[in-house]
């Protein structure tokens, strides 16, 4: 595995079925860079990336997540691999019986060996860090708005300081101010905690704006290069999705004609 | 181990006391670092002209948001001790980070958090809030009650409006899959019923006034009762269940803006489909606790079949089994509406559906209870 690697699919098939998901796909993620990740609906988006954590199990392929196989592990390794990523899940994915705060608590107790008082300070530190006003520590999840609800689902997904985040769709259903602070807030953090993004995007604004690397899911396999190369690229759906109006429109916004 | 790689030393110089600290200052390793630095300075206070901390940063190679807090979380105590902090030597990176962690930290900090009650207040608190809420929910019961009483009527006058599948699929659910186990319960409750009376009545000489007391108790009591029992567990939890989680997925709130009313379709099929089944299940336990009771009699007493039909007939007449059947529809009526009220009660989490499950078989089986006292308490003034 390429040391500048985090991850690396190789050969990646999926298929439920007879519907054949992925074929032979290969990605590389570096350290360090925010992935978007794009394709039409119900191109297998959600599925890499469950594939990734190893909540889907591929019919071939390799998968290597910071330098581990991430299939076949078991046990402690498992366990310890598990904590050197945290997921946003499409829908947030709360715990609905526990309140903001627990929510966040829950992998640092499970995890690390911390005393109550420290847990419940650096819960509270990431619930402000990701821009969580403090009374929303003892709230239910089924008590907050959409947006908060994917604030703290960023929060639990960093409560061990990961090295990789997976975000599936962080800003959909936010309205576009909501949107373009949550695209600030995950640039912001990923500089200052130097995580990996890895993220499933429908939103151009967030993909010109904060990511590094684009992977396009189509034809079953991915494409990957900046914004500016795979505006060269002749496949249809690409030039569709990048030089559409929509896209032209994201691009005008910023500055990048 | 990870842990052992980040450390803290501090030392008193001429004029500053140095803490310094290097290493993995990761979240794994914050317990740690936190037990070596309360043993390090607890004894250190400002003075002897000692009046600066200085925390040696230099030698950290990684930095995570939990060590960052602990750096802060530091340096905040050395403060509260009288020392002006500082922090040296971190990288620029590691800065980036420790100053947003700082900016959190602080407002964490000032923030009030709400302070618990004292426990005798909180207690007394509690129980006042559970009185209320329960008149509460009785007041909310009745008006429930009332508004399914108007649709039913409304249904009655116009029959067509009703879900005709959806009220036979609860049929099918509530009555015909319960069969088994309310036929093979009331069998067994006859079993008991005749054991105990023939153990008791030999003492006396009169074993066949068991066939009495089968017959009595059965029809009007034990059948009707153990089949509501059974099927307010059975059926009352699966409305409250299926009605919340509809609630939690926002379905209750799809149909509402499509201008159809829950409660026409999702309460009143299975208030109908209720009050179908659980006569008819109650004459079969009826039936069953008979078979449960002449069978242990003709085991046990010497007491043949035939003498079992005719002590029978001579102990009940049609007045003893209508009573049992008449509270049958009564019964699940308020099974139903119990069910039902839970489940649209249920709000937002998964949490909630199970809680509400919970109190809908709780308050359908005491319903229940309460309803048969009531209708003791009428019998005996009817004289009946
Ligand atoms: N557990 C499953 N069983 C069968 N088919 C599945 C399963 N999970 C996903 N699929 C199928 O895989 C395909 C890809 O689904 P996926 O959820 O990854 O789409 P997506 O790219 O994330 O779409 P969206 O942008 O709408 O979220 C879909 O056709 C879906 O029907
Ligand atoms: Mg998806």
């Amino acid at each position: 595995m390429d040391p500048g690697n985090v991850i690396e699919v190789r050969g990646l098939v999926n298929q439920f079925g007879t519907n054949r998901i992925h074929d032979g796909l290969d990605l590389d993620v570096h350290k360090g860079e925010v992935l978007g990740v794009v394709g039409g609906s119900g191109t297998g988006k959600s599925v890499l990336l469950r594939t990734i954590i190893g909540l889907n199990r591929a019919r071939d392929g390799e998968i290597m997540v910071l330098g581990q196989d991430s299939r076949n592990l078991k046990g402690r390794e498992a366990r310890r691999l598990l904590r050197r990523w945290g997921v946003l899940f499409q829908d947030g994915a709360l715990f609905s019986s526990l309140t903001v705060e627990q929510n966040i608590a829950v992998s640092m107790r499970e995890h690390t060996r911390l005393p109550g008082h420290a847990i419940n300070r650096l819960a509270r530190l990431k619930i402000d860090m990701v821009g969580l006003p403090l009374h929303a520590c003892s709230k239910y999840p089924s008590e907050l708005s959409g947006g908060m609800r994917k604030r703290a689902g960023l929060a639990r997904a960093l409560a061990l300081d990961p090295e990789i985040v997976f975000l599936d769709e962080p800003t959909a259903g936010l309205d576009p101010i909501g949107a373009a602070d949550f695209d600030i807030l995950i640039r912001d953090l990923q500089r200052s905690l130097g995580l990996t993004v890895f993220m499933v995007t429908h939103d151009l604004d967030s993909l010109v704006a904060i990511t590094d690397r684009i992977a396009v899911l189509v034809d079953r396999k991915i494409k990957v290069g900046t914004v500016d190369e795979l505006r060269m690229d002749d496949h249809p759906w690409i030039q569709d999705y990048f030089n559409g109006p929509r896209g032209r429109a994201a691009m005008a916004s910023h500055g990048r004609d | 181990m990870v842990e052992d790689d980040a450390w803290i030393n501090a030392e008193r110089t001429a004029d500053a006391l140095v803490v310094a600290v290097g290493g993995d200052w990761r979240v794994d390793a914050v317990a740690n670092l936190l037990r070596a630095a309360t043993a390090t300075w607890t004894a250190e206070k400002a003075g002897d002209g000692v009046s600066t901390a200085v925390v040696r940063a230099r030698d950290i190679s990684s930095l995570d948001s939990g060590g960052a807090w602990l750096l802060v979380h530091l340096s905040r105590q050395l403060e509260e001790r009288g020392f002006t902090t500082r922090i040296d030597g971190l990288g620029d990176s590691h800065r980036l980070l420790l100053d947003r962690v700082r900016k959190s930290a602080d407002r964490i900090e000032i923030t009030e958090v709400p302070p618990n009650r004292n426990a005798l207040v909180s207690a007394l608190a509690t129980v006042g809030e559970a009185a209320v809420n329960a008149c509460k929910r009785a007041h909310e019961l009745l008006s429930f009650f009332g508004l399914t009483v108007i649709l039913l009527g409304r249904v009655i006058v116009r029959p067509w409006r009703l879900e005709l599948t959806a009220t036979l699929k609860y049929i099918e659910r509530t009555g015909l899959d319960a069969l088994p186990i309310v036929g093979l319960l009331a069998f067994l409750i006859g079993v008991v019923v005749a054991f105990m009376g023939a153990t008791q009545l030999k003492q006396f000489g009169a074993e066949i006034f068991t066939v009495n007391l089968v017959g009595v108790a059965v029809l009007r009591e034990l059948g009707v009762l153990i089949t509501s029992i059974l099927i307010a567990g059975r059926s009352g939890s699966a409305f409250t269940a299926q009605i919340g989680t509809m609630k939690v997925n926002q379905e209750v709130d799809a149909m509402q803006t499509i201008g159809l009313d829950p409660v026409e379709i999702l309460v009143l099929p299975r208030i109908i489909a209720l009050m179908i089944t659980l006569p008819l299940l109650t004459f079969y336990a009826n039936m069953m606790g008979l078979a449960g009771g002449a069978f242990m009699s003709v085991v046990t007493l010497d007491i043949s079949l035939t003498q079992f039909l005719d002590q029978l007939s001579g102990a009940i007449d049609f007045t003893t089994f209508a009573i049992g059947m008449v509270k049958a529809p009564v019964f699940a009526y308020v099974i139903a509406l119990v069910g039902c009220f839970e489940g649209l009660k249920v709000t937002g989490s998964a949490e909630s559906v199970g809680q509400r499950t919970t109190m809908s078989v709780v308050e359908g089986i005491f319903l229940v209870i309460v309803f048969d006292s009531i209708f003791a308490i009428a019998f005996s003034y009817l004289g009946i």
